[in-house]
């Protein structure tokens, strides 16, 4: 198993408030992380770095070897990200976007329709192709954002909150298209919602106030705990102490 | 160079998927013909040249250029569009360009469909239709100044009315440099050469030039250099966004 994604010592800071402290981690092919922690904890600010939208204050990050900051374009080649709450071009329809994103990515012409093709089925796209995005439910609107993550078939897959806003049977097919491209792919997911971590993620990561608590398997984690604890209670100690020894 | 185009294909479809291209193209028609017809005195000066056409352009621009500029990365940056944008692999300078380019174009097609002026002059009269060429060339490179001016003001902020009106101010400077209120403010106390530097500053004076129908080369880098300066410190403004 290569390593896809290596973080070493990545800091960032806002000012005087540090957002990401001191974060080091490696993910190999074929390892879905969970990324978990209250809000504000610093999570999208570690994605944002890895996907190279924000520049660390400090430390580095290599996703497949390359080193972010030194070739930015080579490894946003290789990610696909669908950024918090999923933004896209409202006015444009959903094949239009899906050709743009095709387009841009320089997906070769000869496979651009199975490119495009594969990520509308993939993500049940076919009923609302020629509709304005803006027009869409939340759940479709999110299904599109994915649908452009995919649509180069990375070796990365960066997904922050990938099933808010989704009803119970999206939820589900999201999570059953990540467990499918588990296995060739390191993927790295940002959720609020512990069931799903123990559905899809190999690893878990807590982060709480911009520094890393806890990274083990989701199994591992609830070791130690009283009989019948769950992730959620397992989470909510880590937590709630990470937060209180800051006051 | 591939890339910019995608950016600038998706742009133009931007504009035109929403009534914003519809509705610029309508007013810009109607206030030029305005302009034309009632404050430029098209028909009581009595000859076959769109002077009075063109001599407008300049203040037509200048309020209504801002109102496409400003959309271009402020209504991005409040839709989170950005984030997208910025890690699809491109560059900050092709995302610039294309957007850019983007804008220019729509104002090139928003500029041709005044054609009917000059087959308006050409049927009343016999008109210097180099001269007008000469004029066209010379909106359009003014249209590329103002537009850069304004895309980098709405690099620097999220709210589109701010970016508007700062845009307005700035190009006002801009436009106004080279007039007789502002040059009679310098005259008493600056040197000759600072006041000819100063004039030289304005979209007016250089955009005059090539109106008469002479191309002069200097006007033409004028136009050409504010545009790759105001859109360099455009890269500026986004690359510091991203905390490098």
């Amino acid at each position: 198993m290569s390593v896809l994604i290596e973080v070493d010592k990545l800091t960032k800071s806002f000012g005087p408030f540090v957002a990401v402290d001191n974060i080091s981690f490696s993910l190999k092919r074929g390892e879905v992380l969970g990324f978990l922690g209250p809000n504000g904890a610093g999570k999208t600010t570690t994605m944002r770095m890895i996907t190279g939208f924000l520049a660390p204050t400090a430390g580095s990050i290599k996703v497949c070897g390359n080193d972010v900051s030194q070739y930015p374009i080579a490894i946003k080649e290789k990610i696909g990200y669908v950024p918090e709450g999923a933004p896209l071009y409202g006015e444009m329809t959903v094949l239009k976007f899906l050709h743009f994103i095709a387009d841009i990515r320089k997906i070769p012409k000869n496979r651009i329709d199975k490119a495009i093709n594969g990520a509308i089925k993939k993500l049940g796209l076919d009923l609302v192709l020629y509709q304005q995005v803006e027009t869409l439910s939340k759940g479709y609107k999110r299904r599109v954002g994915l649908s452009q993550a995919i649509i180069h078939d990375p070796d990365v897959l960066i997904l922050d909150e990938p099933t808010d806003g989704l009803d119970p049977n999206q939820k589900h097919e999201v999570r059953k298209l990540i467990t499918e491209m588990s296995s060739t792919k390191a993927i790295i997911i940002s959720t609020h919602i512990l069931e799903e971590v123990d559905a899809v993620c190999s690893r878990a990561m807590i982060i709480a106030n911009g520094r890393m608590i806890v990274d083990k398997s989701p199994k591992e984690l609830l070791v130690g705990s009283p009989k019948g604890a769950t992730l959620d209670d397992v989470f909510r100690s880590l937590t709630i102490e990470n937060v209180k020894e800051n006051k | 160079m591939y890339t910019v185009l995608s950016i600038t294909k998706r742009e133009v479809y931007g504009y035109f998927a929403t009534p914003v291209a519809y509705v610029f193209i309508v007013i810009f028609l109607i206030m030029s013909g305005l302009f034309t017809f009632y404050m430029g005195g098209f028909y009581e000066r009595s000859q076959a040249d769109l002077t009075s056409f063109f001599d407008w352009h300049p203040w037509l621009y200048l309020f209504l250029i801002p109102a496409i500029s400003m959309r271009l990365w402020a209504e991005e940056r409040r839709n989170g569009t950005i984030e997208l944008l910025m890690t699809l692999p491109i560059s900050v300078v092709q995302a610039v360009l294309g957007k850019f380019i983007a804008a220019w174009i729509f104002t090139a097609i928003s500029l041709f469909l005044t054609f009917p002026m000059w087959i308006t002059v050409n049927y009343l009269g016999d008109p210097d239709n180099g001269t007008i060429v000469a004029s066209y060339l010379g909106s359009l490179l003014m249209a590329g100044g103002y537009l850069a001016i304004g895309s980098c003001i709405s690099s620097l902020t999220k709210n589109q009315v701010i970016a508007f009106v700062v845009t307005i101010a700035v190009c006002f400077l801009f436009t106004v440099s080279g007039m007789p209120i502002v040059l009679n403010f310098f005259s008493s106390w600056t040197p000759q050469a600072l006041l000819d530097t100063i004039a030289s500053f304005s979209f007016v004076s250089n955009f005059t030039d090539l109106t008469k129908g002479v191309i002069d080369i200097r006007n033409i880098i004028y136009f050409l250099s504010l545009i790759i300066g105001a859109l360099s410190l455009n890269v500026i403004s986004i690359n510091s966004r991203k905390g490098l």
